[in-house]
């Protein structure tokens, strides 16, 4: 314990120039971020508990140490470590489809099934769910918020309708709505009556004593086919009065930011990125969708890979299992290689596989020899599956290496040279 | 001695055109008998001994070789009329429909053809995919037009129909094309036309996908097995074979005599199925060919596919010799990266040295030993390559013959290299390299602190050994697969091995204030862990000398190590926040001093990241590592011995007073319950928006119940002694959680099925003995009930339906994770970082320009971070402050 007095530095600005020259090796070497982070570490602690020079060189010298350390190596077999390292923790992942996301109004497909479907690439998520930020002028504000939410909720006749009927004596469908429903989707009674007029069967009445209850009235002909009444009681109720396709349901959230002030935004059962982005109060930067196809469509390759890195990694978050993103990164990246979103499995990555050999060796065997067969397919034998079915060398690691001994030639220089007192065994 | 090796550089693939078929074939097959009276295989028959060698001492006709050597020669049948490829079907279809009925051009102007063929030229060397997708689009355009833009021919629909029929739908009619007219239209197609049909005209010509000779195989493809009563029983594909050779027959004759066209299309349709089901036997819409027995008969394409088939089971994974498997078992007393191998196993596995003057005398040992003597030998082999069986030999006289360059297969001992697996293998540390040490008994042994890595416990598993043969197989292992170089996981860069159980509360109690230790006490540890050294001074002196456990870890700690962090046991009452605390739940230590704080499961357990394991691993290296598994931990456990450790009923008997609190409680939540129910009867019950009532219903009374468990929970937290040894367990994270221990002391709680409260069964209730539409908690099974007082009979049956649940759940996702992870690996696994630091297909293909974004491997760095600059503050100044 009996060591030299530290000479204890408290200045920021007189450490710095003490120990400038270690910083600025530091600087050379690490990435901008990780130098910033040490920097200000740096400061903050000479400025805490003091620091004397050579400490502070030798944190940094540590910090270089570890990062060139921590450095990829070549040949590791990143893929593999990747696959691993998701698929062991999915056996701990539960199978429960259902669980709410933070919102208790809707089931949220989560767990097992949830990232079997991300990496599937399916067309469309089994729970469909978007997350809608709005503008300034509407997302402090319930009451604006919910405007919003109405205009974007899919509302057709069904969704206010108490009851439709077929008044056979007056020839006319009696359309009967629901008071709360029209007050709680924001429908007014005209506009029904304007959306089914639009239908063209026949002429709209709002009841004079009722304004609730809306006729239809059907012209003579159509009485004839019971199949033909069925179909346009089916159009009515399906009639859209507003909102976007494919917006089941919205939910008003009210979400607390960490400066404290609450902002609203809504949460959406189905899923319609396109449209939602044109809906005037939203906030088109920070509309979010679990349905990864519709970003791809919409915002592209990159947009989309981000989504799959983050629906993965909240996948797993959530299942309170810990898997490095960069493993999740690799996955992202080999399903957006091509340009578009493709499946992990025998219709995206591994089926389009340049080796027949490693796709016979996973999926539809015969189908994949006979194709190959008839495009007179080569296989270069470089992928793994293929060096192991001819028992060679797998180009990983330390089998990636090219360059080898020849023992002969070597013993032949060395004897060349003079110096042959022990020649190799024969 | 060189050894020439020949290496595959490339396979390609393609159809044998009927010329190489023939040219291949040492003989024509003609006739569908096998054996003559005698036995004998007949000439010209399936079994023809041309065919190749098969029985030992046999010499082939065709090659001269014994039945080792000859590698087996194909025939052939040369089918009377031709039949389809049922493989190739659907290329044909695809010919068929994109090319003219009259000139075999493909149905494309000229121009067009010329352009397309530029394409796919640059695209094929570059952009194979793009390749295939002009392909389609191709063959989809040309299938479109109905007149031949270059001779101006009528085209018709053609229609296919699974697996091997097709029709062309004239004005007339819907005609069948028989296999001659498919292939006389196939053979006008031009070479240029076929390769923009995707083919090559080179391997794969058209018309070779319509047969007109078969390539009969070898016997060794399709060897008959003699029965124990001397019947001969043949390969599936023989039979196979001979039935296509007799329908083949019988429609050459029936040709000749000019026989009804009916008959003859009978046959010819006949023949035609048996082709099929000889190349694939789970064809569509046609029946599958059977044995007498009624068994299905195997076809070619049965051969290769599926989990046993010979691409997964055989070819990409093998079956090995030199492996050993049987249970295994704990032993805390070897190394963590040794092996405990019994000697019956260590006397059959070998590993072959070849005999140098250095170990000359050594290997004469083994030998004279042979191989019932442990360590002895079992083989020797001599230089030009013979093999002589120590079983059966002379070794006193081998022993002394033997001199360099000779090699020995000698037992496994003390020291070798082996590798040792669990299934499943789910990730790289599922195989680890360990050391051998020979033991007694009949079972591996390992070190209990390498079952986090493997995922075993001592229930009956069994696990796996292989001993690497070669030197740089040997090398390998040694330097990249043991298992402290396996200490990090890649998963999320922490250390995935550690202490379990016993280990984390042996830590605990070892490191406690409360414990001190006499002279004796320290000595006995410090032997158990193998510790030579001095004995520091004692923390008390007076009125006795007497240690601390924490000195005693500080001994196996490096000198200049500081570190601080909460431990586990920092929570609720026990929470400290910094060293100044009573409750000793601060972990510090500074220059290699434990001064403060208990170690528990986030000190020393497995897959702790960012804890004082992580950073001892991460900062003094592998070795040392293993140094502190050995030797400290092994502290924990004689300690623990030592004192003595277990639980009774007693640990989680709550007093009356608290028993009277938790009934007040569920009296509560019970009246909370059935005004909810009463509020939902009378329909004036608030719906969650976007909820049915009955839904809005059971959340709430889900809500009140879990509400009143946790309440329950507070409760036997607070009554139970925090210092008994259940409470020790949950707290320390050695074994069980709160919940747990509740559920033991005061209330089971409620029994899920599917997420939702147990309600089917009888209609309108779970059981009979509920009325029905009883809503109540009881009904829907909560079960009031905990594992001390017991629960009542009902309570058991809700218990068990929540169980099974459990059960079955497992059972599926093992399934379902298992196929994901075999997709994923088989989609990623050829990817690899190469030297310019990127990640890239074998191909070339790009996949990231630097991996993960920054470079740095998981597995070294700092829980995903690169570097953790405040752990490197805190290594150089953590002692001060």
């Amino acid at each position: 314990m009996a060591a030299p007095r530290l000479e204890l530095v408290y200045d920021w600005e007189k450490l710095r120039s003490l120990i400038g020259e270690h910083l600025e090796k530091a600087r050379q070497t690490l990435p901008p971020r990780i130098y910033e982070e040490l920097e200000s570490k740096l400061r903050s602690t000479a400025e805490r508990h003091g620091l004397s020079p050579d400490e502070a060189r030798r944190i940094i010298d540590y910090v270089l140490q570890e990062y060139e350390f921590s450095m990829i190596e070549p040949g590791e077999p990143v893929g593999t470590v990747a696959a691993q390292s998701i698929g062991e923790p999915g056996t701990q992942m539960t199978l429960r489809t259902f669980h709410y996301a933070g919102i208790r109004e809707f089931n949220v497909t989560l767990g097992l099934p949830r990232f079997i479907e991300i990496v599937d690439a399916r067309k469309e998520p089994s729970t469909p769910v978007m997350y809608i930020y709005l503008d300034e002028e509407h997302r402090y504000d319930e009451a604006k918020a919910k405007e919003v939410a109405r205009r974007i909720e899919f509302t057709r006749v069904v969704n206010v309708a108490a009851e439709i009927d077929l008044d056979l004596i007056n020839t006319r469908f009696v359309l009967r709505l629901d008071p709360l429903m029209l007050e709680d989707k924001g429908v007014t009674v005209e506009q029904v009556k304007k959306v089914v007029e639009r239908l063209k069967i026949g002429k709209v009445e709002v009841d004079p004593e009722n304004p609730l209850v809306i006729y239809i009235y059907l012209k003579p002909e159509d009485m004839t086919s019971i199949i033909d009444l069925q179909k346009k009681r089916e159009r009515i109720l399906n009639a859209k009065i507003k909102g976007i396709r494919k917006i089941r349901r919205v939910v008003v959230q009210a979400e607390t930011r960490e400066d404290g002030t609450t902002e609203y935004i809504l949460v959406t059962e189905g899923s319609n990125l396109k449209e939602v982005l044109e809906v005037p109060g939203v906030d088109p930067r920070r509309v979010y969708t679990n349905n990864i196809h519709e970003i791809e469509e919409v915002l592209g390759i990159e947009a989309a890979r981000l989504a799959l890195i983050r629906e993965m990694k909240d996948v797993l978050d959530e299942q309170g299992l810990d898997v490095d993103i960069r493993h999740i990164m690799l996955v992202a990246d080999v399903m957006t290689q091509t340009g578009r979103v493709r499946q992990i499995g025998r219709h995206g990555a591994s089926g389009e596989k340049p080796s027949p050999l490693a796709r016979a060796a996973f999926e539809m065997t015969t189908q994949m020899l006979f194709d190959a067969a008839a495009r007179g397919e080569v296989d270069r034998l470089l992928g793994v599956t293929e060096s192991v079915i001819v028992g060679g060398i797998i180009r990983m690691g330390t089998g990636m290496v090219e360059v080898s001994m020849n023992p002969a030639a070597l013993v032949k220089a060395a004897r060349a040279a003079g110096g042959s007192e022990q020649g190799g065994s024969e | 001695m060189v050894v020439e090796e020949k290496i595959i550089k490339a396979i390609k693939f393609g159809v044998l055109s009927p010329d190489e078929i023939r040219k291949m074939s040492v003989t024509a097959i003609v006739t569908s008998e096998l054996y003559d009276e005698d036995g004998r295989p007949i000439q010209g028959g399936l079994m023809d001994p041309r065919l190749g060698a098969i029985a030992p001492g046999q010499i082939c006709p065709t090659c001269g070789n014994d039945a080792k050597g000859c590698p087996g020669h194909f025939g052939h049948i040369d089918l009377a009329r031709p039949v389809i490829h049922v493989g190739f079907a659907k290329h044909i279809y695809d010919a068929l429909r994109a090319t003219c009925r009259k000139c075999g051009r493909l149905l494309l102007p000229d121009v067009e053809v010329k352009r397309y063929l530029t394409l796919l030229e640059r695209l094929e060397e570059r952009w194979p995919l793009l390749a295939k997708m002009l392909v389609t689009v191709v063959k989809k355009r040309a299938s479109k037009v109905m007149e031949c833009p270059h001779c101006g021919e009528k085209q018709f629909k053609i229609v296919f129909e699974k697996p091997y029929t097709y029709y062309e739908e004239r004005p007339e009619g819907r005609i069948q094309l028989n296999p001659m007219e498919v292939r006389s239209r196939l053979e006008r197609i031009p070479d240029w036309d076929v390769r923009l049909l995707g083919l090559d005209p080179m391997e794969a010509r058209p018309e070779w996908m319509v047969l007109t000779v078969l390539p009969v195989p070898p016997i060794q493809v399709r060897p008959s097995i003699v029965l124990e009563s001397g019947i001969r029983a043949e390969d599936d594909l023989t039979h196979k074979l001979a039935d296509i050779v007799r329908t083949n027959e019988r429609l050459r004759s029936l040709l000749d005599s000019g026989a009804p066209q009916r008959l003859i299309d009978e046959h010819w349709l006949l023949l035609q199925y048996h082709v099929a089901t000889y190349i694939d036997n789970e064809l569509p819409r046609i029946p599958v060919a059977r044995h007498r027995g009624g068994r299905p008969l195997k076809g070619l394409a049965q051969r290769l596919k599926g989990k046993e088939g010979r691409f997964r089971g055989n070819l990409s994974g093998k079956r090995v010799d030199y492996s050993a498997r049987t249970v295994i078992s704990p032993d805390p007393n070897i190394s963590v990266n040794e092996v405990g191998v019994p000697y019956e196993i260590a006397k059959t596995l070998t590993v072959r040295v070849t005999v140098t003057p250095w170990n000359i005398e050594e290997m004469r040992r083994y030998v004279l030993n042979g191989p019932d003597r442990w360590p002895g030998a079992n083989y020797v082999i001599r230089p030009d390559g013979r093999k002589i069986d120590l079983r059966y030999a002379d070794r006193k006289r081998i022993a002394e013959m033997l001199a360099p360059g000779w090699a020995v297969e000698r037992h496994l001992k003390d020291g070798d290299i082996v590798l040792f697996n669990r299934q499943p293998s789910l990730h790289r540390m599922s195989i680890m390299a360990h050391i051998v040490k020979v033991l007694p008994g009949r079972t591996f042994r390992l070190n209990l602190l390498v079952c986090p890595p493997y995922n075993a416990d001592f229930d009956g598993d069994e696990m796996n050994l292989h001993v690497p043969r070669t030197e740089e197989a040997q090398a390998e292992a040694r330097e990249l697969m043991l298992v402290q170089y396996h200490i990090l996981s890649p998963r999320y860069g922490g250390p995935i091995i550690g202490g379990v159980q016993d280990y984390v509360s042996g830590a605990y109690l070892l490191t406690s204030k409360a414990n001190l230790l006499s002279l004796e006490d320290v000595v006995d540890l410090l032997s158990a862990a193998g510790y030579r050294g001095e004995i520091p001074e004692p923390a008390v002196l007076s009125p006795k000398r007497r240690w601390t456990g924490k000195q005693l870890i500080s001994l196996f700690l490096p000198k200049e190590f500081n570190f601080r962090g909460k431990a586990r046991v920092s929570s609720g009452i026990f929470a400290c926040e910094d060293e100044w605390c009573w409750n000793d739940s601060f972990i510090t230590i500074k220059k290699g001093e434990l001064l403060t704080g208990v170690l528990d499961k986030k000190a020393v357990g497995a897959e702790q990241p960012e804890n004082m394991m992580h950073w001892l691993i991460k900062e003094y290296g592998s070795d040392y590592a293993r140094y502190v598994y050995d030797h400290m931990f092994k502290m924990f456990i004689r300690f623990i011995e030592k004192r003595g450790f277990t639980m009774t009923v007693d640990d989680v008997a709550l007093p009356p007073e608290a028993k009277e609190k938790i009934r007040e409680i569920l009296r509560e939540a019970e009246k909370k319950v059935y005004e909810v129910i009463e509020l939902y009867r009378q329909g004036k019950l608030e719906p969650v928006p976007g909820r049915t009532l009955e839904e809005t219903l059971e959340l709430r009374i889900l809500d009140i119940l879990s509400q009143a468990r946790k309440q329950v929970e507070d409760i036997v937290v607070n009554y139970l002694d925090p210092f008994n040894n259940v409470f020790i367990m949950a707290r320390t994270g050695a074994r069980g959680n709160e919940l747990n221990i509740t559920q033991m002391a005061a209330l089971l709680g409620q029994q899920s099925v599917r997420g939702e409260r147990i309600h089917r069964g009888y209609r309108g209730r779970f059981l009979p003995h509920f009325k029905p539409g009883d809503l109540g908690p009881a009904a829907r099974g909560f079960i009031y009930g905990n594992f001390y007082d017991g629960l009542s009979p009902l309570e058991v049956f809700f218990h068990a339906a929540g169980g099974r649940e459990g059960l079955v759940d497992t059972a599926v996702r093992t399934s379902q994770s298992g196929y994901m992870q075999r997709r994923l690996v088989n989609a990623l696994q050829d990817l690899r970082v190469e030297y310019d630091g990127t990640v890239r297909t074998p191909y070339g293909e790009l996949v990231q320009f630097v991996y993960g974004e920054d470079g740095v491997d998981p597995m070294k760095s700092a829980h995903g971070k690169a570097v953790n600059i405040d752990r490197e503050i805190e290594r150089v100044i953590g002692w001060r402050v």
